[in-house]
């Protein structure tokens, strides 16, 4: 199943790297990695979707924690969380789609962030299952591009 | 002798660390990007460098020196080719949980990621085979890294951990100051095992009827084989151990089973296949070890003892895991058990009918020589007192279950990369770091050419390293798979028509150097070896050529189901 993984790291030049290697070194599955820094400018955090049976997950986290370059390793999926990402989308732009492309635009709270003669370009914030339904709705307009920025994730509650 | 608040250079700080760290040995081979350290080198009396003949070589002696000292061994070597031919060594050490510290000179940063002349990025290339590695931006880090290096090689869980100095680094000034502590808030091992673990394997292990202790070189690393001796003989629960692990328990003790695994002995595959608690300490159930993982000591609860968390639950799921040092876990343990004990001698009884069964033995004919009879001899006259070497092949196995281990501390070899080329130079750093013992390397023909220039650096220091050479012509594991399992097609293993005369090349290294081709002649080479000390020497063993080592579990097979000997090739698989 999918496991939603948060990670403090020393914000140091390879650190990334490490992490990532470390996943294709020993086959486990990557769905998404973001980083970020954190309110300290020496840790940074990063946010890791990735999935497989408790058996890989539990050696997914054990080796996460082995790393040196890794203080703190979280598995948010059972625990209370907010999960988000961002979601920048381009799209075919014509006379006959405009209205539609807004409307629907309108109902998953996006933002236009660029327009142009044949082109529109919006911006989607929610949960990866929302921005999957997304793109899949604007999918028959014509995507030109799409970036996503990967799922960022914390705690819900003051725990 | 520096002190702290001194201006220092880079490369004087790097050695200034070395004294701090009470490094006695560096295993080095200059070059271009340490041209400053070799300078500052030329002034540094009291650690001793040891200049090497190919840096593949530096790797393994320093390797070596660590197994049989439990010190970290120190590896200095240049930018570029230099590092990279630190790779196959480092990711031995890795395999096998060896303390090292790699320094590599880098190119100066103002160069890096241009590259430039002899610039390799080892940073990245061996991140995934080191437990750490540390590039030095600003020479105001370099004595912090030196500490929090030799740190990360020695506590939790040894490993190699490199580090690497661009050559501006090396040539700039800063105030010297060591660090009185090493603080990594990434890095904080479990080093005592948890209490309420420790009473619940306790209690298994008073109730078990048939138990048995599976011991790994996790034991060796944490110097636990005292208490280890002590658990076992007061419980009566025999103990076999992996190649690694031999010596923890001394091998001429009836509890001794030998190694268990691929070519393990029967009966203690026998006792995994059939005990009912198994106690795995410092050990990784490691594929040569377990077989077919399904089948795998099936009747048995597991009690799993290992510092690494990752080697919990990572091949084999075990009943009950205890993170954590394996002395703490012993003397914990020992501490724990009950004072009643459970009568466990139809358990060893029915071990001692398996050992009759199929006894470890070999025939010995007066005019041909065979492996075993030359290591078996070794033993014996060593009293099982010797440090002993090993390179990658039949020989290696032919040792493990010939050569009688007493004492913790006594084979060195490559288990977890199995690397060719890794016996002479380890036998080298051993030799270096051992002087009460005598220091033995059994070598394939195949494998001693691998780093065979390194007799230099044996001949040249006077090292007594004694050079069994196990020559049978031929790359004999590779060999042995091809008759077994590859329908006789002998492709590219036979080396008859292409070895050179070995004697002649130890004499041209300046070696001493004799051959043996039957029993008698080989009892008298192994005692004129064993008495001489002025140097290294090399007995170039002819042994029977195409013997092959059992018993064996074939890849992936159970171990319950050992192959006993040479079956029609036709009707295996
Ligand atoms: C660097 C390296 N290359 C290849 C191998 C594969 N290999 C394993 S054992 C072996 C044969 C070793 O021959 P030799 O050194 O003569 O020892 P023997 O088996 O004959 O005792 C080979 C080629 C290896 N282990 N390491
Ligand atoms: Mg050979």
């Amino acid at each position: 199943m999918k496991h939603l993984i948060s990670v403090l790291v020393e914000n140091k030049f390879g650190t990334l790297n490490r992490v990532a290697a470390m996943f294709s070194a020993r086959g486990f599955n990557l769905e998404s990695i973001s980083i970020g820094e954190t309110e300290d400018p020496e840790i940074s955090r990063m946010t890791i979707v990735t999935r497989g049976e408790d058996r890989i997950i539990s050696q997914v986290l054990k080796q996460l924690n082995r790393l040196v370059d890794t203080i703190k390793v979280t598995d948010l999926t059972h625990q209370p969380h907010v999960e988000r990402e961002l979601l920048l989308l381009s799209l075919k732009l014509s006379k006959s789609t405009q209205h539609e492309i807004f409307e629907l635009a309108n109902v998953f709270k996006g933002k236009v962030v660029d327009i142009k003669q044949k082109s529109i370009t919006i911006e989607f914030v929610g949960s990866p299952d929302k921005i999957n339904t997304a793109i899949d709705l604007f999918k028959p307009f014509g995507i030109r591009e799409l970036a996503r920025s990967g799922a960022v994730a914390i705690h819900r509650g003051e725990s | 002798m520096h002190n702290n608040g001194e201006k220092l250079i880079g490369s004087e700080i790097f050695f200034e660390c070395l004294r701090r760290e009470n490094v006695e040995y560096i295993f080095g081979y200059p070059g271009g990007a340490l041209l400053k350290v070799y300078e500052t080198l030329h002034d540094v009396e009291d650690i001793k460098h040891i200049l090497v003949r190919h840096e593949q070589g530096a790797t393994h002696m320093a390797e070596g020196y660590a197994r049989a000292t439990g010190r970290p061994g120190v590896v200095l070597v240049t930018s570029g080719p230099g590092a990279t031919n630190t790779v196959t060594g480092i990711t031995n050490a890795y395999m096998d949980s060896t303390p090292l510290v790699v320094f590599t000179g880098q190119v100066p940063s103002s160069l890096i990621g241009n590259d430039a002349f002899q610039e390799a990025d080892i940073v990245g290339i061996t991140r995934p085979i080191t437990k750490h590695n540390f590039l030095v931006k600003d020479v105001k880090e370099l004595a912090t890294t030196i500490s929090k290096a030799f740190y990360l090689a020695t506590n939790g869980r040894p490993g190699p951990v490199l580090v690497d100095m661009p050559k501006d680094v090396l040539n700039a000034e800063c105030v010297f100051e060591w660090p009185e502590s090493v603080e990594i808030r990434g890095f904080k091992p479990t080093i005592k095992c948890h209490a309420n673990q420790v009473q619940k394997a306790a209690k298994m292990i008073a109730k078990a009827k048939r138990p048995l202790f599976y011991i790994g070189g996790g034991v060796i690393s944490a110097e636990a084989s005292e208490e280890l001796r002590k658990l076992a003989i007061d419980q009566q629960i025999p103990v076999t151990m992996t190649l690694q692990g031999l010596g923890a328990f001394p091998g001429d003790h009836p509890l001794s089973m030998g190694m268990l695994g691929m070519h393990g002995t029967y009966w203690a595959n026998q006792a995994v296949s059939n005990c009912d608690l198994l106690i795995a300490v410092g050990a990784r159930f490691d594929d040569r070890v377990t077989g077919k993982v399904d089948t795998f000591a099936t009747q048995a609860y597991k009690i799993h003892n290992d510092i690494d968390p990752t080697n919990v639950d990572k091949n084999i799921k075990v009943d009950l895991p205890v993170v954590g040092d394996s002395k703490d876990f012993l003397a914990s343990l020992i501490e724990a058990m009950p004072k009643t004990k459970e009568d466990r001698s139809s358990w060893l009884s029915e071990i001692e009918a398996w050992r009759k069964q199929c006894p470890l033995d070999y025939a010995v004919e007066q005019d041909s020589l065979k492996t075993e009879f030359v290591i078996d001899e070794v033993s014996k006259q060593t009293r099982g007192h010797a440090v002993v070497v090993t390179d990658v092949g039949q020989h290696q196995m032919w040792t493990s279950q010939y050569y009688k281990f007493t004492e913790p501390r006594s084979i060195i070899t490559s288990g977890g990369l199995g690397t060719m080329g890794f016996g002479l130079p380890s036998a080298i750093g051993a030799a270096f770091g051992v002087t009460d013992r005598p220091v033995v390397l059994f070598s394939g023909d195949g494998g001693l050419m691998m780093n065979i220039q390194e007799l230099v650096t044996a001949v040249y220091n006077k090292l007594p390293v004694k050079i069994f050479l196990i020559n049978n012509s031929y790359l004999g594991m590779v060999r042995q798979w091809q008759e077994l399992f590859h329908q006789e097609k002998y492709s590219f293993t036979d080396l008859a028509a292409s070895n050179p005369d070995f004697v002649k090349v130890a004499e041209a290294f300046g070696c001493k150097a004799m051959s043996a081709s039957n029993p008698e002649s080989a009892r008298n080479a192994i005692t004129e070896a064993l008495a001489y000390n002025d140097g290294p020497v090399l007995v170039d063993f002819r042994v029977v050529r195409k013997d092959m080592v059992f018993p064996m579990v074939p890849a992936g097979g159970s171990i319950s189901d050992m192959l006993l000997a040479r079956l029609n090739p036709k009707t295996m698989v």
